[in-house]
């Protein structure tokens, strides 16, 4: 990666002015202080990163400036003079514009219909003036750098290309500065690049920008200037080249982390899941899983990349017993399990951590205890005959919760009232406390802060260590290269590669994320031309 | 030319069916006024649900807001006829009678379909009860009503004529009967087209089309960039009351000239099939509401004057009851066939809730 911040040709420190300053915001909810008398500057042409864990009070502030919420105490400065913002369309005219990290995008409508929403260019005062919004979007996309047809659906657009459009709609705004919510989340490293290149344009332009992000090397790599904040309060603010990964991280959990966890050597086994070919048709019932074959042995973590959307669900949801294949053999132990029920596949050791803890993985109104015994309630010790045994099933909650450091009450509080993580140690929890011959994990760390990743990354090597085969499906590439043995990447229903976990390359794995590897082999060969010419 | 349409009905099968088109063709020049009249209520319901539902709330209480405004239309026109000069106009026969009927109609829609919003967007309570809730009142406090006052009143206010188009116009051979279906028309009926083209431009077209799709598809998204998601949807539903309204106007002041206890036999609920086969767009909900009207057509044409032949004996073995069927077993047919592919607006339904700007 290269980082030199773009922005040399606009240097912010030899303009005076800030283009926004926010002075001692205050904001107080209901038993918490989610901003404590924060304290920020950002200069026109910055591209200034904001930093935290989740609920650190990140989301509270910019909503606080894009007029979404509104500040107990404090004072927001635009150039210099005191403003009040009332509300999106008061930002918005006033040069702010927000790219939300859930996308406020419309699927299906067009591009241009998208980014005119709100800020309508009309033709007269009743209809649209189509053919000029397009031409002005054309027009903004090839000044920094990519072409964007106004026509497409955004339905049918990559989260790259979404990501773009969510610029040009606050460019077509006339924004100055921009505020932009975890960017990179959903993006492979590629595209991560081409969205970091279209912000130095935009900043050397003079755009103020606002990086959230809690990737420390990205906010090293972009940032101009990164303040960190923690519990409400900003702790530091730095520029890149004052610190380093370890400080920014120490003061954003306010101890010292270990960034990547030791993985210790792996010693696979016996074969546990074999799946031949197999096809899985998605809820419109068109083929998403298109002929796969894979292999997990005991004490070995297969990883499995891919851009969300290239059948990973569906792929998941037929080894979980949750959809039935339209072809192939899924083979446990040696036994054909295809189209097995979800009850059969748990009570043949399969243990299954969804992507979307809310809707799959926790009965949220019911209690901490009724969800640890939500995938064996029916059984003995739980159940004799037609009777619970309520006394066997708060001791299991309660083993639970000690074991997995779940932040609680008691075990009769409802899952709702947990905290994202602790509604995640509650799954692992459930999942985990048992025999297991096969562990799938979706995306098991979704939206969770750095000390809950760790918690959750340990169990799941510990798992390993104790000899379960587990496949971890993730659109975090990180996190799949951390703990991966061996990595494959899924491009539209197919494995195109399967590479070692150990000496991946991140930027191979994304290329192949993207496009298949059909770049791939036409990069090498360009590299081998490349190559051929140099060496003597 | 004869010769041979004798040999092809001849034919087993096949000559049925040829016999069957040979029919409709000859019956829908005579009918066809009548397939709009039939359609127009529809047409009008489907509009007010198209209206309501891209915006994201869903109004089943159609019914019952035409019911309602089929009642006052009535009940102010035979109230304020006496009063006022009753010469009608040589076009349409417009009275000031039935042109403060009309307006009083109108006002009854707004009234009803500003509950609605109120209970569906600023209380956020379900909008299936809410409808409901409008349609079983409507449906009591309008048979009450007109009970107590149908004995010491008289019946009829009159109502709109149709106009008539040039002979000439409706006599032209092939497509004649194309015009003498628009055209034949009394003036709300004769709107509907008027109304669904602009309906369908300003829809696709247009600053307010556009925020509305948005608003129907993904309210926070609209919300975001500065869009008043709650205000958007009082105006939608409010504009789309006033065409429930006009369709129940329709009903007892074009269509007869007099109130019927539940008279409107379930179109409200026909219109919201005819916009869920219309896709959510103006054209699609006028397209359907014609299918059904034309099949209803079709069916009482053979009732009353049944084709010859062997078609005839075929068709008038069916009991007549059979030929009532027919309009809901096509909007069955049609709605179970297409309703796969016609996804309607993804916050269709959904209670909008601001983020707290506290």
């Amino acid at each position: 990666m290269t980082s030199t911040p773009a922005s040399a040709s606009f240097d912010p420190a030899a303009v005076s002015a800030p283009a926004l300053e926010m002075r001692g915001i205050t904001k107080r909810y209901p038993g918490v202080v989610a901003n404590d008398r924060i304290d920020l500057v950002v200069r026109p042409g910055e591209i200034h990163a904001l930093l935290g864990e989740n609920g650190a009070g990140k989301s509270t502030l910019m909503n606080i400036l894009y007029g979404l919420a509104r500040p107990d105490e404090g004072q927001i400065l635009l150039d210099g003079a005191e403003v009040k913002i009332s509300g999106p369309a008061d930002a918005i005219s006033r040069g702010i514009s927000m790219v939300h990290q859930h996308f406020m995008l419309v699927p299906v409508l067009t591009v241009a219909e998208n980014i005119l929403l709100g800020a309508e260019t009309m033709a007269n005062p009743v209809f649209l003036d189509r053919v000029e919004a397009r031409r002005r979007i054309r027009e903004l996309g090839a000044r920094f750098g990519f072409e964007m047809d106004p026509d497409a659906k955004v339905a049918t657009l990559s989260v790259g290309w979404q990501q773009r459009v969510e610029i040009l709609k606050a460019l077509y705004r006339q924004a100055r500065i921009l505020v932009l919510d975890e960017p990179t989340a959903v993006l492979t490293p590629q595209e991560t690049e081409e969205i970091f290149a279209v912000l130095k344009r935009l900043a050397a332009e003079g755009h103020s920008i606002i990086f959230i992000s809690h990737k420390l090397y990205e906010v090293l790599e972009i940032a101009d200037r990164i303040t960190v904040i923690r519990r409400g309060r900003v702790v530091g603010s730095r520029t890149p080249a004052e610190t380093n990964e370890g400080d920014l991280a120490e003061m954003m959990v306010g101890r010292e982390v270990q960034l990547t966890i030791d993985r210790g050597e792996s010693h696979p086994g016996k074969s546990v899941l074999e799946v031949r070919g197999l096809h899985v048709a998605d809820d419109r019932a068109s083929e998403i899983v298109r002929g796969i074959d894979l292999q997990v042995r005991t004490g070995e973590i297969l990883g499995i990349a891919g851009v969300a959307g290239n059948g990973q669900d569906e792929l998941v949801e037929a080894l979980v017993g949750l959809r039935r294949p339209t072809a192939g053999q899924i083979q446990l132990g040696g036994r054909d399990v295809a189209g097995h029920t979800p009850r059969q596949m748990n009570e043949a050791g399969v243990a299954y951590v969804p992507a979307d803890r809310h809707r799959f993985g926790l009965v949220l109104p019911f209690s901490i205890a009724d969800n640890v015994v939500l995938t064996s309630y029916y059984r003995v010790p739980f159940t004799h005959g037609p009777i619970r045994d309520e006394g066997e099933i708060e001791s299991a909650a309660e083993q639970a919760i000690a074991a997995y450091d779940i932040r609680t009450p008691s075990a009769t509080a409802r899952a709702a009232t947990l905290s994202g993580g602790n509604q995640q140690k509650l799954v692992v929890a459930r999942e985990f406390s048992r025999e297991l011959a096969l562990l799938v994990l979706d995306q098991p760390t979704r939206g969770l802060d750095v000390g809950s990743i760790e918690f959750i990354h340990r169990q799941v090597l510990a798992k390993r260590d104790a000899g379960t085969a587990i496949l971890l499906v993730s659109a975090e590439l990180d996190e799949i290269l951390e703990l991966s043995d061996r990595i494959a990447v899924m491009y539209r229903g197919q494995l195109v590669a399967t590479v070692d976990g150990r000496s991946a390359d991140k930027y191979e794995i994304g290329l192949l994320m993207a496009t298949g590897g059909r770049e791939r082999t036409a990069e090498l060969a360009e590299a081998a031309a490349a190559d051929s010419g140099v060496t003597p | 030319m004869d010769g041979l349409i004798n040999g092809l009905y001849g034919i087993p099968l096949l000559g049925i069916l040829v016999q069957f088109v040979g029919y409709i063709v000859h019956i829908v020049p005579d009918i066809s006024p009548l397939l709009l009249q039939a359609a127009t209520p529809l047409a009008l319901g489907a509009l007010c649900g198209v209206i309501c539902e891209r915006s994201g709330v869903v109004n089943i209480g159609i019914e019952g807001t035409m019911l309602a405004s089929a009642f006052v239309a009535w009940i102010v026109g035979v109230t304020v006829a006496p009063l006022l000069p009753a010469d009608p106009s040589p076009i349409f026969g417009i009275t000031p009678t039935l042109l403060i009927a009309l307006v009083a109609a109108l006002l009854t829609a707004l009234l009803i379909s500003l509950v609605h919003a109120w209970l569906s967007i600023t209380v956020r309570a379900d909008q299936i009860i809410s409808g409901t809730i409008i349609n079983i009142a409507a449906f009591g406090v309008t048979g009450y009503l007109f009970q107590l006052i149908e004995k010491g009143s008289p019946t009829s206010a009159g109502a709109f004529t149709a106009f008539t188009p040039p002979s000439q116009l409706v006599q032209i051979p092939l497509v004649g009967w194309i015009f003498n279906m628009f055209l034949n028309q009394g003036p709300i009926a004769m709107s509907v087209i008027v109304i669904v083209i602009v309906m369908q431009v300003l829809l696709f077209r247009s600053r307010w089309g556009l925020r509305t799709r948005a608003v129907g598809e993904h309210p926070r998204a609209a919300e975001t960039v500065g869009i008043d998601v709650v205000r958007l949807r009082y105006r939608n539903v409010l504009a789309g009351g006033l065409l429930a309204g006009l369709a129940g106007a329709f009903l007892t002041m074009e269509a007869s000239n007099s109130f019927q206890t539940a008279m409107t036999q379930g179109r409200g609920f026909i219109a919201l099939a005819a916009m869920i086969i219309g896709r959510w767009t103006p054209l699609g909900a006028l397209g359907a509401a014609l299918l059904f009207s034309s099949s209803q057509a079709i069916a009482q044409s053979i009732t009353f004057a049944p084709p010859g032949g062997d078609l005839g004996t075929i068709l008038t073995a069916i009991p007549a009851q059979g030929y009532d069927m027919l309009p809901y077993l096509v909007t069955i047919i049609v709605v179970a066939g297409l309703i796969g592919r016609s996804i309607p607006p993804a916050a269709d339904g959904q209670p909008y809730e601001r983020e707290a700007a506290t």
